[in-house]
């Protein structure tokens, strides 16, 4: 009974009114003695419907209830067990629909559900933070050489299981710097680099060979690879290609997609002095779309010294894919949302510079083929605002540089590759794929987890051949 | 970390540098390019290969000094490493046998132009070449253009090497005086606007190779995009040639002069330094 009556803890953070100007790391972490109190609301469920609720099935319960007997190493191990990279998962889940959403506390008691999420990050923080990341124990060497395309969620999470089950791994990274999203897309604020390059590495310390500045199927295609050996690969190449909504004007001077925008700081580091990558510090920006990104972007456009900065998106707060406390802390930084509002028009000075944007407004209708309210112009509602940067975040498509150096690769309408869903096989032999490649924009947890499963999978059918191959040979 | 092997000098401000890129120099086909960054701190830049050799497992790049970033890179001496260097990108120069190809070459455009003026001579074309620039200091790898063409006319704004004029009255007097069937046309985005519009009117088929904005060079960012025939192209992945006459070359113009204010004070604070 005492449990239940237990108030969920809630999350220290930096000072909107600080930390809108300023790079630090918005939420601050629970404390041991915050994290204890909040593990002991945890009922150890017999069934625990959290689990179900999490796509890599992380054993709640176990790691919770190591964080209430104060066994924080302890709980960290029971993380690593089905995640790989714990202190991102905590920090960017989307917890308030998976894991949390299926919390006893939720379904049950209508009470706030266990910070699952926040647990999480305190357990694997506590981990790096008291140097006692534990590398996880690899098999010896099969002498069997593996390619990953990619260094995403989804690539870091295949190279893990595969060098513990003793293959010998080569990440191959686009870029000049290794974690995908993690590191170019999302922000210091919301994820420090620091917390993934730990994770890095580890893996680095687990064998796992890191090759950037690699692009497959243009620095060396696949058929080069096989020829130096690489009998499997798993493609987690991403969901890379920004979209634009074809209206006139998207091609002005300060139109930018939110990639682009994103990679100018995070991975540029544009925003500081000493860095030659230059950035649009705009004044009034506004951001269409109403997603993750699309806050990750103007809060960005805050922290570079934007006195307004706006999201411009045409459903209601409601149907935001973005996770609730990201409009939270944007919403506390200043952030104005222009809903159910959509631009038609970009207008541009003399100079092609962009000005101004013609804006509709929007009411919602009957539900769509998402099931969410479907935006309808409202007709003599436009009028123009004044902006001098825009920020386009209105999703992104695959990565088409695979698919167009294989053409044995099958694809999608919607450009993603077919896979297998159990194995996660591609219609390549011997190639698997996962993460935002295999399912448009999702999440980093979904991406691990696919990598999870893909190594699993490629790990049974090489055991297979070489069980054949020692047969035969007697 | 890429070596640079050997450095020459064109001029004072066109640097010819051969960088080791074992892997690059083996998958790269004339009109692909690299992007690079020097150091740690430093920006993506976008730069033709302009030749290789795989024997030796190094690349060509022809630099101009214009601001922060080539700088640097054209200040790096034989031993020095750039960080990073990724390629190669962009789509390959499709080659055929047309008949009379006439390739155009403004400034360092000509660094671009000769892998694909090589390509088109091997490939049986008759290859008339014009390379221009504003002054003599500024005309680059002649011999080499000469090494594949036919026919080379060299040609200054000043008068000070070659012909006078502007390369556009080189390109009517050669289409006065033979059938061209195709054009290449590389150099500076104002170049490539006035260029094309000669052999529209000519009605003759022709490539330019935009030299954008770039980051990534992945089709990840947007920052290279164009229009092309009324449809937006990312320049990295779709391109760097596209058809010349559907080109929206003034949008291009515009476009490159998006953080010119940025870049003039990085290069004033660049030269402040040195
Ligand atoms: C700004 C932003 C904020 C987000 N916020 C959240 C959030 O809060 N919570 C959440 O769960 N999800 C969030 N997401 C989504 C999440 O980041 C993605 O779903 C996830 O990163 C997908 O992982 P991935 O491994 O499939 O691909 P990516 O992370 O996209 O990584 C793919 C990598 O492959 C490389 N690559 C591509 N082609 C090649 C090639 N041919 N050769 C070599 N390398 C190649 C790319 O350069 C890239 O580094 C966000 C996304 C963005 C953009
Ligand atoms: C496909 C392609 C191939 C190229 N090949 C060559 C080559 O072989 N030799 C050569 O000398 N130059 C080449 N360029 C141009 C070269 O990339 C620019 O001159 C260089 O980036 C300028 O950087 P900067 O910092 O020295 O100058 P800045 O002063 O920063 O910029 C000068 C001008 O260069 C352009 N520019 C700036 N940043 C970029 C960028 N990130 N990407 C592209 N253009 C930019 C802008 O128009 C800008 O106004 C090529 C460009 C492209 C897109
Ligand atoms: S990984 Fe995500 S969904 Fe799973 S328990 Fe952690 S926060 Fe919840
Ligand atoms: S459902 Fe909630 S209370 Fe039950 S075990 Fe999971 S976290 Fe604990
Ligand atoms: S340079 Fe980023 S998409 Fe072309
Ligand atoms: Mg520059």
């Amino acid at each position: 009974k005492d449990r239940t009556g237990l108030e969920r803890v809630s999350m220290p953070e930096e000072d909107p009114m600080i930390r809108r100007r300023s790079y630090v790391e918005v939420n601050k972490g629970l404390t041991p003695e915050t994290a204890m109190l909040e593990a002991r609301r945890c009922l150890d469920c017999a069934n625990p419907t959290c689990i179900q609720g999490c796509p890599v099935e992380i054993n709640i319960p176990k790691f919770v209830k190591n964080i209430e007997r104060g066994e924080f190493l302890e709980a960290a191990k029971v993380l690593k067990e089905t995640s790989s990279l714990p202190a991102v998962c905590g920090r960017v889940c989307p917890q308030e629909k998976q894991c949390e959403a299926n919390c006893f506390y939720i379904l049950r008691l209508a009470k706030p559900a266990v910070a699952i999420g926040y647990l999480e990050r305190f357990a694997a923080d506590y981990e790096r933070e008291t140097g006692n990341v534990s590398v996880p124990e690899t098999q010896p060497s099969k002498g069997l050489k593996i390619a990953c395309i990619g260094s995403g969620p989804a690539g870091l999470s295949f190279a893990g299981e595969m060098a513990k089950r003793g293959y010998d791994i080569t990440v191959f990274e686009a870029l000049h710097e290794i974690g995908g999203v993690l590191k170019y897309g999302i922000p210091e604020f919301r994820l420090p680099n620091d917390v993934v390059d730990v994770e890095i590495d580890s893996l680095k310390k687990m064998g796992v060979t890191f090759e950037t500045n690699f692009i497959v199927g243009k620095t060396s295609t696949v058929e080069d690879l096989k020829e130096e050996g690489f009998k499997g690969f798993f493609v987690g190449s991403g969901a890379g290609l920004p979209r634009f909504m074809g209206i006139p004007g998207e091609n002005l001077v300060g139109v930018l997609s939110s990639n682009e925008y994103l990679t100018r700081v995070n991975l540029m580091e544009a925003n500081k002095e000493e860095t030659d990558t230059p950035i649009l510090k705009g004044k009034k920006v506004a951001v269409i779309g109403g997603g993750n990104t699309a806050m990750d972007s103007v809060r960005t456009a805050l922290r570079l010294g934007a006195e307004k900065a706006m999201i411009i998106y045409r459903r209601s707060e409601e149907e935001m894919p973005a996770r609730v406390e990201e409009i939270k802390h944007a919403k506390e930084e200043g952030v104005e949302f222009l809903n159910l509002q959509n631009p038609i028009e970009y207008v541009g000075d003399a100079k092609g510079y962009v000005r101004q944007i013609r804006v509709q407004k929007m009411e919602l209708g009957e539900p769509d083929a998402s099931g969410r309210r479907r935006p309808i112009p409202v007709s003599g509602s436009e009028y123009l605002l004044d902006v001098d940067t825009v920020v386009v975040s209105v999703g992104v498509s695959p990565n088409p540089l695979i698919p167009q150096s294989l053409p044995d690769l099958e694809t999608t309408d919607w450009r993603t590759l077919v896979v297998d869903d159990e194995s996660l096989h591609t219609s390549v032999p011997y190639m698997y794929a996962g993460g935002d490649i295999v399912r448009g924009g999702a999440t980093v947890i979904l991406a691990m987890g696919d990598g999870r499963k893909a190594a699993e999978a490629m790990d049974q059918e090489f055991s297979v051949i070489n069980e054949r191959a020692s047969i035969k040979k007697g | 970390m890429n070596k640079v092997v050997s450095k020459d000098y064109f001029s004072e401000n066109v640097v010819r540098l051969e960088i080791e890129a074992p892997r690059i120099a083996k998958s790269r086909r004339a009109g692909h390019f690299v992007i690079l960054r020097v150091d740690e701190k430093g920006e993506r830049i976008p730069l033709t290969i302009s030749s290789s050799d795989t024997a030796k497992g190094t690349i060509t790049l022809v630099v101009q000094k214009v601001g922060v970033s080539s700088k640097k890179l054209c200040a790096l001496k034989p031993g020095d490493c750039i960080s990073d260097l990724v390629g190669p990108l962009g789509q390959a120069t499709e080659v055929k046998k047309t008949g009379t190809v006439l390739a155009c070459g403004g400034g360092v455009g000509v660094a671009p132009l000769l892998p694909i003026v090589e390509a088109n001579k091997k490939a049986g074309n008759k290859v008339i070449s014009i390379i221009a620039a504003r002054s003599k200091d500024l005309i680059i790898l002649e011999d080499q253009i000469r090494e594949f063409s036919d026919d080379v006319i060299v040609m200054t704004d000043d008068g000070s090497y070659g012909e006078k004029g502007l390369i556009t009255e080189g390109m009517e007097k050669v289409i006065a005086r033979e059938k061209v069937d195709e054009a290449v046309i590389i150099g500076p985005a104002i170049m490539m606007k006035f260029a094309s519009e000669v052999t529209r009117k000519h009605e003759i088929p022709s490539i330019a190779s935009l030299n954008t904005i770039m980051v990534d060079g992945t089709g990840m960012c947007g920052a290279c995009r164009v229009t092309v025939d009324g449809k937006t192209k990312f320049v990295c992945v779709d391109g760097p040639e596209f058809d010349a006459h559907k080109v929206d070359f003034d949008e291009m113009l515009m476009r490159l002069s998006g953080y010119r204010d940025f870049e003039k004070e990085a290069n004033e604070r660049y030269q402040k330094d040195q």
